[in-house]
């Protein structure tokens, strides 16, 4: 097998490389464009070689020792290549060669060392989340999850010197460490109760039966708690409309298309495990449906461009997962490559109109579609295939996700993700309204993008499209078992949707502020993302760093304080005793006679 | 293996002959000093590198081995040899003490007895990882301790402490927070733990027929097992107080806060390390059935540590204090991997001992410089660093992520493989300290780096620059260390692994 | 007749009285004129036993004494009047330089 490692081993090696490249020879990271076309560079050669790899349908796993130990390795790493990874490799390659592009012109005003700086870290995330896909086990899997969080956390906090992005860049991290942790205990008990991280080993032990083991429900629960951190569902989903503070080639990459995918990637590969806790993927399926819709609500009142993607991915995170839960987790992967594709193409398209406008808020745009009627059409296309109206992409892998759901007789999540359908429609073409057509608001000079930022945009939406008819044709996605009534089921609420925000915003007919108050305590809630963020925040100063304070102060003054006042003590005692030294002779002789007298009488009376 | 060029006292001694240089003839000399320093340490560490290379990992125990008899009748004599544990520890002084130098070049005052005080230091450590004779271990564990009086007192930084709390009085008597304080309160401390250690192993000696102090005349005597256990427990104790154990830890804060860069670097890197070793090498070596009883108390304490030293890590406003309390959180690690009397436990104990010691050597070399260029320790007022001095920043950064176990970075495998030891121990439930303890130090470190070096530059600070010349060199060789034994952890593991075996084979769980 | 215990009482008693000028006196003289007695009630001691037990020890070490006594005499004034050069008095209470 060694000859078909070189091939994978370069789609991972290339983008290390280009890494190490800019890390270490630092005049080359300070040249700014030039340190990006390195990276691109890299990039590119990585999706030539993830093409021929999935050109040439190859399957094959290889493994090195990583932690040696008596009994044989604890630990190995390696590449696993098979039609899952295979895709994502192609994804992650795809978007992130065509997100590297795009920076190249939207970040033009940086500094070069910053810029320099901003094409070391997506090398470096490229090849984390290359690692990641490729892991031939959980604990590869972990490293590189991991990973790819710290690429998250630097990226995020591009621009350090803000105090907003320091935050979020922090929150990030330490939202998704949470749920990192139960990965990490998960995958600790499960490596215990069966001697290896190695999929392959684990699937086959599913096979045979020889994985019923106790508390293995509490281990793929704590492993999907990884999932739960990274991928965004309820309740740790606070972190991802906070992570658009990063510059937003970064978000389209990292909190849409590839980095959060990485939840759903791990419930997809670790299927077969998955499967024999069925207990658990109902959870997976409810919390998913639940984070669908809750999210979608939020993006109803969210008027920053940028927080109401967010809050879309977020909720389509929640399809993903809800659809895995269901036990359907092929529909759910579907779901994760058709959305890496357009939600991409929606973020890369609202950087342009934010570069163009100079601001996020949408009620400060308008009648952007004379001034980019080419931004205008990817937008709408992107807003198309995530609402799921054929024959794009999103409208198959929607189907099937709701077909899954429905064939497990999951009714809870499959109720909460059609009510999610028509929201998901209803504050697109919202933003689609507010921000393209009406009156114009925007301030500055708005201009259609450059054809460095363009480009990756028509890419992205001929692919949505082509992937989309070439479904329709081959009529893939389509399931024997799934009910007739479920696609005209979701076009019919998605119709409803785009007519409400029609409605609403295009025509005016209805006053969104009289439906706000309407629905007054549902609005409040949902504007204040129901007070998760602010127990989180309030848990954080108030629990932790109360608690922190209170043993900083127990050390200093009780532990360390008992330590000193033996000192103190010490010190009086001999500060007493001192007194006996009073320098008089007489004093002494005194203390002689005594003392004399005494060692007599104590032998006397000894006989 | 009896090899006919005595390496390990080359390694041990070179520094202590650099110590002696520096005092004879260099004495006014600055540059001189620092070239003898220099030289010296390379010596050994160039050496150390070179039997961690040369060691047989097949045929495993103590290799390289010297015997000189110095008091017969006693027992005494000067026996050394090194097995996985301590060659990995070996390379860890040389590391520390070679970037440490370099990170002293700046020291202005009395640099040559400085250098002579830190030389005759790192000696005392080599000869503790290297002895074979309990007498000789002891002798040079006084000589690793010592100097650090003269070092704190002399060339440390004060801070102030306000007292407050019911022993308040105590701390206006005894003048808390001076660097004098720190000196001897570190001193102090460590002698009385090492009077515990002497007389555990004078209760060995006597036990074992009064012979011969030779660890390994030890490691074949049964001694009884009621002796054991309290012998452990005094060596738990004793060594303990330098590994920072709770509640005998509060000498660690405040000397590593006092002390100069490179006596913290030494001292946080490598000295608690001693502690460390003491307990795994002299106490389970030794003692195997005293340490499968006692395990229970090694665990739970090392528990404490753990979380205890990193929420306390999370209040400090001192940016020493911060990473002082971060030592105490890791050696909780260390101490709890060689709870677990695993092979993995054990493993991961050594490996973090080695990985802590470069990280937190970093860690006091990024603060020393920050110390010096900003003259302040008040992370209240720093911020924005980041822009004037992106080169810390990084190194900062780095080390950050290698003490809260990201993958990549030496301290993931450690703890991972503490983690699994924990699971696989008799007490399943330390796991969840251990991981609550990753997560505390997430939230502490990224915070102060936050604070730090990210956001508005602050209006407190003018003028600030990056690292220059020398210490850039301690900078990136810790940071290279610690991505090399991240990404190959198996480096460092394959050696540890063939001491850990054999030592584990004879405790018996109780 | 006058027994050993009346020489020893003697004794017993000057050295009591050299005790307390010893422990008592101001006067660093004075002092060792208190030492003198509780030699000098050593010597009694001696000779007492030496006549009464017909033994020529005792005043072979009386002898000593005697001289050992003439010696620290001398040395004692000698400091004595060193003292009071420096420090201008002689009184045992102000000479406290070696205070704890």
């Amino acid at each position: 097998m060694l000859a078909s490692v070189w091939l994978p081993l370069s789609v991972l090696g290339m983008p290390f490389v280009a890494f190490v490249l800019l890390a270490v020879v630092t005049p080359l990271r300070r040249s700014g464009p030039r340190a990006g076309l390195v990276s691109i560079g890299a990039m590119a050669i990585a999706l030539g070689g993830a093409l021929t790899v999935w050109a040439k349908g190859f399957v094959g796993e290889t493994t090195w020792v990583w932690i040696p130990a008596d009994g044989g390795p604890i630990a190995t790493v390696g590449l696993l290549v098979d039609p899952l990874s295979t895709a994502m490799l192609v994804l992650v390659t795809l978007v992130s060669l065509l997100v590297q592009i795009y920076s190249l012109a939207y970040l033009r005003e940086e500094r070069p060392a910053s810029l320099g700086r901003y094409y070391t870290y997506q090398s470096l995330f490229a090849f984390s989340m290359l690692g990641l896909v490729l892991a031939p086990g959980f604990l590869q899997m972990f490293i590189f999850w991991e990973l790819v969080g710290l690429c998250s956390y630097l990226l995020i906090g591009y621009w350090y010197e803000r105090p907003a992005a320091a935050r979020a860049a922090v929150k990030a991290f330490w939202i998704t460490k949470l749920g990192d942790v139960g990965f990490v205990v998960g995958i600790v008990l499960l490596w215990s109760a069966t001697g290896t991280f190695e999929f392959t080993d684990l699937f086959e032990k599913a096979q045979e039966h020889a994985l019923a083991i106790a508390g293995l429900p509490t281990i793929m629960f704590l492993i999907y708690l990884g999932a739960v951190g990274k991928s965004a569902q309820f309740p740790l989903h606070v972190w991802l409309p906070d992570a658009m503070e990063g510059p937003t080639p970064v978000s389209a990459l990292i909190h849409a298309a590839t980095m959060v995918t990485a939840g759903v990637f791990m419930v997809t590969r670790a299927e077969p495990l998955f499967a024999l806790v069925p207990e658990v993927l109902t959870l997976i399926g409810w919390v998913g449906a639940f984070t669908a819709l809750l999210a979608a609500t939020m993006a109803c009142v969210e008027s920053d461009i940028k927080r109401v993607l967010a809050y879309s991915t977020v909720s389509q995170l929640g399809y993903m997962m809800a659809a895995a839960g269901a036990g359907a987790a092929y529909a759910g992967f579907l779901h994760l490559l058709t959305h890496g594709l357009f939600k991409a193409l929606l973020f890369l398209a609202a950087g342009a109109v934010i570069h163009a406008v100079g601001t996020n808020d949408i009620f400060r745009m308008g009648g952007l579609f004379r001034a980019m009627p080419q931004t205008c059409v990817v937008f709408v296309v992107g807003t198309l295939a995530l609402a799921g109206v054929p024959p794009l992409a999103g409208f198959f892998s929607k189907e099937a996700v709701l077909g899954g759901v429905w064939e497990a007789h999951l009714t809870g999540p499959f109720l909460m993700l059609a009510l999610t359908v028509l929201l998901t429609a209803f504050y697109m073409f919202r933003v689609v309204f507010v921000t393209f057509f009406g009156r114009a608001h925007a301030g500055g000079h708005p201009h259609e993008a450059p054809w460095l930022m363009r480009g990756p945009l028509w890419l992205l939406a001929a692919l949505t499209v082509l992937v989309g008819v070439r479904w329709a044709l081959a009529g893939a996605g389509g399931h024997e078992e799934t009910p007739a009534w479920l696609a005209p089921l979701s076009v019919g609420l998605a119709v409803v949707g785009f007519a409400l925000a029609w409605a609403l915003y295009q025509r005016g007919a209805i006053d969104p502020a009289r439906v706000a108050a309407g629905l007054a305590p549902l609005d409040y809630l949902a504007r204040h993302r129901y007070g998760l963020d602010a127990l989180y925040t309030g848990l954080y100063r108030g629990v932790l760093l109360g608690f922190s304070r209170l043993i900083g102060w127990i050390d200093r003054y009780l532990v360390d304080g008992v330590l000193n006042a033996l000192t103190a003590l010490t010190l009086r005692a001999g500060d007493g005793l001192r007194r006996v030294q009073s320098g008089r002779a007489q004093d002494y002789v005194y203390g002689v006679a005594f003392g004399m007298l005494l060692l007599l009488v104590v032998a006397q009376l000894w006989r | 293996m009896a090899i006919t060029v005595p390496v390990l006292s080359l390694i041990t001694w070179s520094p202590f002959v650099g110590a002696l240089l520096i005092m004879f003839t260099a004495r006014h000399h600055p540059l001189a000093v620092r070239v003898i320093a220099t030289v010296t340490t390379g010596i050994s560490a160039a050496l150390s590198i070179w039997i961690y290379v040369a060691y047989d990992q097949e045929a495993s125990g103590f290799q390289f081995f010297e015997k000189v008899p110095l008091v017969p009748p006693l027992g005494i004599s000067y026996e050394i040899g090194a097995d996985g544990i301590s060659l990995l520890m070996l390379l860890l002084t040389s590391i520390i003490i070679v970037t440490g130098v370099f990170a002293s070049w700046t020291v202005a005052v009395r640099s040559q007895e400085f250098y002579a005080l830190l030389l005759a230091l790192v000696t005392g450590v080599y000869g503790v990882f290297v002895s074979l004779d309990l007498f000789v271990l002891f002798l040079f564990y006084e000589l690793a301790v010592l100097p650090m009086y003269l070092l704190i007192g002399i060339w440390g930084s004060s801070g102030e402490v306000r007292p407050r709390g019911p022993f308040a009085w105590a701390y206006r008597a005894t003048g808390v927070g001076t660097k004098e304080y720190a000196a001897m309160k570190l001193t102090l401390y460590l002698l009385f733990g090492s009077a515990f250690i002497l007389v555990g192993i004078l209760a060995l000696y006597v036990n074992a027929g009064a012979a011969s102090f030779s660890f390994l005349d030890f490691e074949a005597t049964a001694f009884p097992r009621a002796l054991q256990r309290w012998v452990f427990l005094a060596f738990y104790v004793g060594f303990g107080i330098l590994a920072g154990i709770w509640p005998l830890h509060t000498w660690s804060p405040d000397g590593h806060a006092s002390a100069p860069t490179a006596v913290s670097m030494l001292h946080a890197g490598v000295l608690m390390k001693l502690g460390a070793y003491g307990v795994v090498r002299v106490g389970m070596g030794l003692l195997p059935e005293g340490a499968a009883d006692l395990a229970w108390l090694m665990g739970t304490v090392a528990c404490i540590n753990i979380v205890y030293g990193a929420l306390s890590a999370m209040a400090q406003t001192d940016l020493k204090y911060v990473i002082a309390y971060s030592s105490v959180s890791h050696m909780g690690i260390v101490m709890l991997g060689a709870a677990t009397l695993t092979e993995a436990g054990l493993n991961g104990s050594v490996f973090q001992m080695f990985a802590h010691g470069v990280m937190t050597g970093l860690f006091f070399a990024l603060v020393g410089l920050v110390y010096e260029k900003s003259h302040s320790r008040e992370i209240g007022k720093m911020g924005g660093f980041g822009k004037t001095m992106p080169g810390i920043a990084t190194a900062f950064t780095v080390g950050g992520l290698s003490s809260l176990g990201l993958p990549a970075t030496a301290g993931f495998a450690a703890e991972l493989l503490t983690f699994i030891g924990a699971w696989r121990s008799t007490h399943r439930w330390w796991l969840f300290p251990a991981v609550a303890g990753t997560f505390l130090t997430a939230v502490y470190v990224l915070r102060v780096a936050k604070q730090i070096f990210w956001g508005p530059p602050s209006s407190h600070f003018h003028d600030l620059e990056d690292a220059r010349g020398p210490e850039w060199v301690a900078l990136v060789v810790l940071v290279f260390v610690l991505v090399l034994f991240g990404m190959v952890p198996g480096l460092a593991i394959a050696p540890v692994d063939t001491a850990t075996v054999p030592l584990l084979a004879r405790i018996v769980s109780p | 007749m006058i027994g050993l215990s009346a020489y020893l009482v003697l004794a017993a008693l000057v050295f009591s009285i050299g005790l307390f000028g010893v422990l008592t006196r101001r006067n660093a003289i004075g002092i060792l004129l208190g030492i003198e007695l509780m030699l000098n009630a050593v010597n009694i001691n001696l000779v007492a036993f030496a006549r009464f037990n017909g033994d020529l020890t005792g005043l072979v070490f009386t002898l000593f004494t005697i001289s050992i006594t003439v010696a620290e005499v001398a040395v004692g004034l000698a400091i004595v009047i060193a003292i009071f050069r420096v420090r201008r008095t002689v009184e045992a209470d102000r000479l406290d330089l070696l205070r704890g």
